[in-house]
């Protein structure tokens, strides 16, 4: 079985148990909703223009601290019943695990952030302009990207470990701090909040990409060393 | 950066066992002699780290002499520059140091035999590199408090440096975790390998994030000239500091080879005893 079947089973396998344990949309969806209105709270919500202008980096916070939940529970099915062991035992390709646990991340991830804009736009009344739409989509696509390979990494990395809970966030936050920038500054641009021009946001969807490239790479040399403990 | 490390290692004890080591009793090819082997036990230091040492105390005089008092004070920051002589040591040291385990982490991976010998080069060098960080970002936010008027910029380098020093605190966290030493191993060099592709990653991204939203940002150092006896002074305090470096790391890596062996011990034992504990009664 080659790479690209192995993370298509992989990725369906995890989705389907999303699907059927419905853990996201009645746990995790609701944590970052209630994280968008506390938000509101910490900052002011008399002052509307304050939120716009923040909104952008509000929706990357709610999704990073959700990524963080995301990937516990990704790796919990996996060492649960010792699944990660039958997984090696079988003896497929780690790369295609790294990419199928990734892929079904990505999905997680990006239905969670279209919910979330849509709650800035409810929220914080973001306004989504009609000359952005592709820089925002694609923006939103490359940050998952990233983020789903960094998280599987690290959720792999952490993985089967005594107190993975509490180290997690900790290796898990530096890292992906560029996304939190380079997604920030490009949902800026597309938004058109305060005085971003939609020019300022293609370099940083390229730091975007040129992370999860990097990290994609990584992660698919790095898992076969690292599920093989 | 390569030759520390490379040296550190020649200078291991041969003796010093990579795994399943249970002789505790000869962690530096201890001499037969009895009473020689009780006081090569009781230390890791061997004649070479001795004198690297020493020569580091007497060079440590030497930078307290030169940075304190044969320096001149400078034109605009007056006293508050000799700061400097611990500060850019310290985070030289500190750059250094994570390179070296990111180095060490990449050797221990790619070499086939898997020596435990690199992964705790590149654990000591961590934690070592951790400790210099903290020495960094305290004199410097101090220095900068004098210079600056305050005690944190969000400049690129600064920034990049928290960074740093978080993300090895959790390097650390990560190799204090337990399990097998070769568990051990694989993960913190998969992580120490995976930090090095981050830092340039974030200073990058914050670098970009300051300059396009404010001008100029203050550089520590960056249009001032720096004099002769300041620039001998800054020398001397790289040189000492990396001596201390590698005294450091030499014996750290030893510590960290005997602790492996005494848990190997511990659980050999613990074994020994289950199995006696089956045998027909």
């Amino acid at each position: 079985m080659n790479t690209w079947n192995v993370a298509k089973l992989v990725a369906a396998k995890d989705l389907r148990i999303e699907a059927r344990s419905r853990v996201i949309t009645n746990q995790v969806l609701p944590f970052a909703a209630i994280a968008m209105v506390m938000f509101a709270f910490a900052l002011d919500n008399e002052n509307d223009a304050l939120l716009v202008q923040v909104a952008p980096g509000l929706i990357w916070l709610a999704t990073l601290f959700s990524l963080l939940i995301l990937v516990q529970r990704s790796f919990a099915i996996e060492t649960a019943d010792g699944a990660i062991d039958a997984l090696r035992v079988a003896g497929i390709d780690p790369g295609g695990i790294f990419l199928g646990k990734a892929a079904a991340l990505a999905a997680q991830l990006v239905a969670l952030e279209t919910i979330l804009i849509g709650a800035a736009v409810l929220l914080y009344h973001t306004e989504i302009r009609l000359g952005g739409v592709v820089l925002l989509v694609t923006t939103v696509l490359a940050a998952t990207c990233g983020l789903a390979f960094v998280g599987t990494l690290y959720g792999g990395l952490a993985a089967g470990i005594k107190g993975r809970e509490t180290l997690l966030p900790l290796l898990l936050l530096p890292v992906v701090a560029p996304v939190l920038i380079g997604a920030t500054r490009a949902l800026e641009a597309a938004f058109g909040t305060g005085k971003a021009v939609l020019a300022d946001g293609w370099p940083w969807l390229g730091l975007l990409i040129t992370f999860a490239a990097a990290f994609g790479v990584v992660g698919v040399l790095a898992f076969g060393p690292l599920l093989d403990e | 950066m390569s030759t520390t490390a490379n040296t550190a290692s020649t200078d291991v004890p041969p003796a010093v066992p990579t795994s399943n080591a249970a002789d505790l009793t000869q962690p530096s090819g201890a001499p037969p002699s009895a009473k020689k082997t009780r006081r090569r036990t009781s230390g890791t230091g061997t004649r070479a780290t001795r004198v690297l040492g020493i020569s580091s105390l007497i060079g440590l005089v030497w930078l307290v002499a030169f940075g304190l008092a044969f320096s001149p004070a400078d034109y605009l920051q007056k006293q508050a520059v000799r700061i400097m002589y611990i500060h850019v040591p310290g985070a030289w040291l500190a750059f250094l140091a994570f390179g070296v385990t990111a180095l060490c982490s990449g050797v221990y991976l790619s070499k086939p035999g898997r020596s435990l010998i690199w992964d705790r080069f590149a654990g000591a060098s961590a934690e070592i590199g951790v400790v210099f960080m903290a020495v960094t970002l305290v004199t410097g936010s101090l220095w900068g408090r004098l210079t600056w008027g305050v005690y944190w910029q969000w400049d690129a380098l600064l920034t990049t440096t928290a960074f740093m020093f978080v993300t090895y605190i959790g390097y650390i966290a990560v190799r204090n975790l337990g399990g097998t030493p070769q568990a051990r191993a694989k993960r913190s060099a998969v992580l120490g390998l995976v930090a090095a592709l981050e830092i340039p990653l974030v200073h990058f991204s914050v670098n970009w994030w300051r300059t396009l939203h404010q001008k100029a940002t203050i550089t520590p150092g960056g249009d001032t000239k720096i004099g002769g006896l300041m620039l001998f002074s800054l020398m001397i305090g790289v040189v000492v500091f990396t001596m201390i470096y590698a005294w450091l790391l030499i014996h750290r890596q030893r510590v960290l080879a005997m602790r492996d062996a005494v848990e190997a011990h511990g659980l050999d034992r613990a074994l020994e005893e289950r199995r006696h504990e089956g045998a027909p009664r």
